[in-house]
């Protein structure tokens, strides 16, 4: 830094209190969940001395195990749909002359950013149990079109910021050198835009992960994934297990969230 | 059809916008390139040169007009059906091939077999002299070596037609000297034509075998290069290129007469009245006061370059004159200086305003 600011935020009275204080509230809650996920006792608020038993218990419920299996099929599907949908239309809306509407396209595109999500869920409910009637098919694949479908713009907006930054005069130096059009964007603009399609699976991965509300109201009987059957145990008794699964999520999460920060920030 | 023509562009008009903004970035262009030519449209940024590259190129398509490859229509062909590549002014090398396959890239695309194309590309890189370069990546290589691996890359398809996009202007100045007579070099074994875009006169007058020289949008004159230096055909094109006196005068009959009421005899070629006389710093030379024929002027600065001498000098009615001399012991005069200017009137050119 070294520079001579005129204004600094720092200086003003109660920033490090007001600082400390936003901290302590966005990340106390979280430090507690996981410290009691290692609780030996059956509370989640009363310490009964370090243990992973939880951890096992969790591990060897089948219900907890079928709900992980199905948040992971879920997950990799929607990313994958909605990655492919999100990138065509990244290069729809930005590889072509500024066109009348494109504003609007885009908010089109970010729908799930503006509706709330349980108005789509229950527009979606209502839907998906016509089709169910029509068709008698009951399987995953309904949450998996629900959970493709809000994940498109989590994915579009990465992939669409990549192919901003990117200089079009790669593509006309491919079309010079006699690529065609499909060639020009399998061997150049894809391979450059690879970073960005991967941020984006990742970050459309975890949202899809993390959803509760779509499901919840999509899912048929026995499709509980790992969020609602979190939900489900809070009708019930609530034991350390709850803080054990969610512990795991969070650790996949930011897992996840640390490559998709590495893979943005490192420019082609 | 010529058969000599590589390019060939008629009334060529791109207009950018539409209604009143509308800008004519080409104002009805009409150009023969010769084939195995190396051809320099030259001019300010702004020009159109650009533009007319690109329309050549077929990144853009022109408002009107027509552009013949070889006498084929080639105005509405898309740019990867032509045989013509582009060295690019920012070089555009694809960031993750390697300079083997950036190189080998045209080649690969046409679907020429794999052995060819290694092939071509070693002999292409070996022709820029970057033959240890093979299998480093464009981030890897100086600003110099990109520009070579830039040019081998337009080449290893061995187009009819090599644009050249301002491509020395990122280089530092000893770096151009040796890229310009390397160019050379490479149109001359290669027998392409070069067709090369800069606004850097100098460029221009040594490297080309022809130059274009346009301005807002029109092309102004098309010549040698002693053509363009030595008769230029108005004011923008004198004074753009070099640089020129221009002095005020009236002429009767092969008689004019400065603004300081001197005389010099020039060649009017039946002009007459007032014109503007292109005198180029070097026409003009210094003598002692009583020479006969020569203008009475006053040293009013002088400059030293290395090789010559600058001399600013006053005429009796107050008009500069730019004079250019070889700094040697015969030509050193003072500020001040009471001198004699001796203008070769032949030489020097008429220009219409």
């Amino acid at each position: 830094m070294g520079k001579n600011r005129a204004f600094d935020v720092t200086t003003l009275p109660g920033f490090t209190a007001i600082a400390i204080l936003a901290f302590v509230l966005l990340y106390a809650p979280i430090v507690t969940l996981v410290v009691y996920s290692f609780n030996g006792g059956n509370s989640v608020n009363l310490w009964g001395g370090f243990s992973l038993k939880w951890y096992k218990i969790a591990w060897e419920n089948e219900a907890v195990q079928g709900a992980a299996v199905r948040s992971l099929i879920i997950a990799v599907w929607a990313s994958v749909i909605a990655t492919s949908v999100a990138t065509l239309a990244a290069l729809g809306t930005t590889r072509r002359k500024r066109f009348r509407g494109q504003t609007f396209i885009y908010v089109m595109i970010n729908q799930p950013l503006m509706v709330p999500e349980i108005v789509t869920a229950v527009a979606l409910l209502i839907f998906f149990s016509s089709v169910k009637l029509a068709t008698g098919y009951s399987g995953l694949g309904y949450l998996i079109l629900a959970h493709s479908a809000f994940c498109v713009p989590f994915a579009y907006l990465p992939i669409r910021a990549r192919l901003e930054g990117m200089d079009t005069s790669m593509e006309i130096a491919a079309a010079d050198l006699y690529a065609t059009p499909w060639q020009t964007f399998r061997h150049i603009t894809l391979p450059l835009l690879m970073p960005g399609v991967l941020a984006g699976a990742m970050l459309a991965f975890v949202i899809s992960l993390d959803d509760v509300i779509i499901t919840e109201f999509v899912k048929s009987a026995g499709q509980d994934t790992l969020p609602t059957y979190m939900l489900g145990q809070l009708r019930r008794a609530l034991t350390p297990e709850v803080n054990a699964i969610s512990t795991a999520l969070l650790v996949l999460t930011v897992l996840i969230l640390t490559a998709f920060f590495i893979i943005t920030k490192k420019r082609g | 059809m010529n058969q000599d023509i590589a390019v060939s562009a008629s009334r060529i008009v791109k207009t950018y916008g539409a209604g009143t903004s509308a800008v004519r970035a080409l104002d009805d262009v009409s150009i023969d390139i010769e084939k195995g030519e190396f051809f320099t449209l030259l001019g300010p940024s702004g020009c159109g040169k650009t533009t007319l590259l690109r329309c050549i190129a077929g990144f853009e398509t022109p408002t009107s007009g027509t552009i013949l490859l070889s006498g084929r229509d080639i105005t509405f062909t898309p740019p990867n059906e032509r045989p013509i590549n582009t060295v690019f002014q920012s070089y555009a090398l694809f960031p993750h091939l390697t300079v083997a396959q950036n190189v080998g890239f045209g080649l690969q695309m046409l679907g020429r077999p794999k052995s060819e194309v290694a092939e071509a590309a070693a002999r292409v890189l070996a022709l820029v002299r970057l033959d240890g370069f093979a299998n480093r990546l464009p981030q890897q290589l100086s600003g110099g070596q990109q520009q070579r691996v830039a040019l081998a890359r337009a080449l290893a398809p061995q187009p009819e037609v090599l644009l050249l996009d301002e491509p020395l202007s990122a280089l530092d100045l000893k770096l151009r000297k040796e890229m310009q007579s390397e160019l050379k070099r490479l149109q001359t074994e290669t027998g392409i034509t070069f067709i090369f875009v800069t606004h850097d006169q100098e460029e221009a007058l040594t490297m080309s075998n022809r130059i274009g020289v346009m301005s807002a949008g029109k092309l102004l004159q098309v010549g040698t290069p002693r053509d363009i230096y030595d008769r230029p055909v108005n004011r923008f094109v004198a004074d753009f290129i070099g640089e020129t006196n221009f002095v005020r005068a009236t002429l009767a009959g092969d008689q004019a007469t400065l603004g300081s009421g001197d005389t010099i005899v020039v060649d009017a070629k039946g002009a007459s009245g007032s014109v503007t006389l292109a005198v180029r710093p070097e026409q003009i030379r210094i003598a002692p006061r009583d020479r006969p024929g020569a203008i009475h002027a006053t040293v009013a600065e002088s400059t030293y370059f290395g090789t010559d001498m600058h001399y600013q000098l006053a005429l009796s009615d107050g008009t500069f004159l730019i004079a250019r001399l070889q700094a040697n012991a015969a030509n050193v005069y003072g500020n001040g200086d009471e001198v004699g200017v001796l203008i070769d009137g032949t030489a020097l050119q008429l220009l219409a305003e």
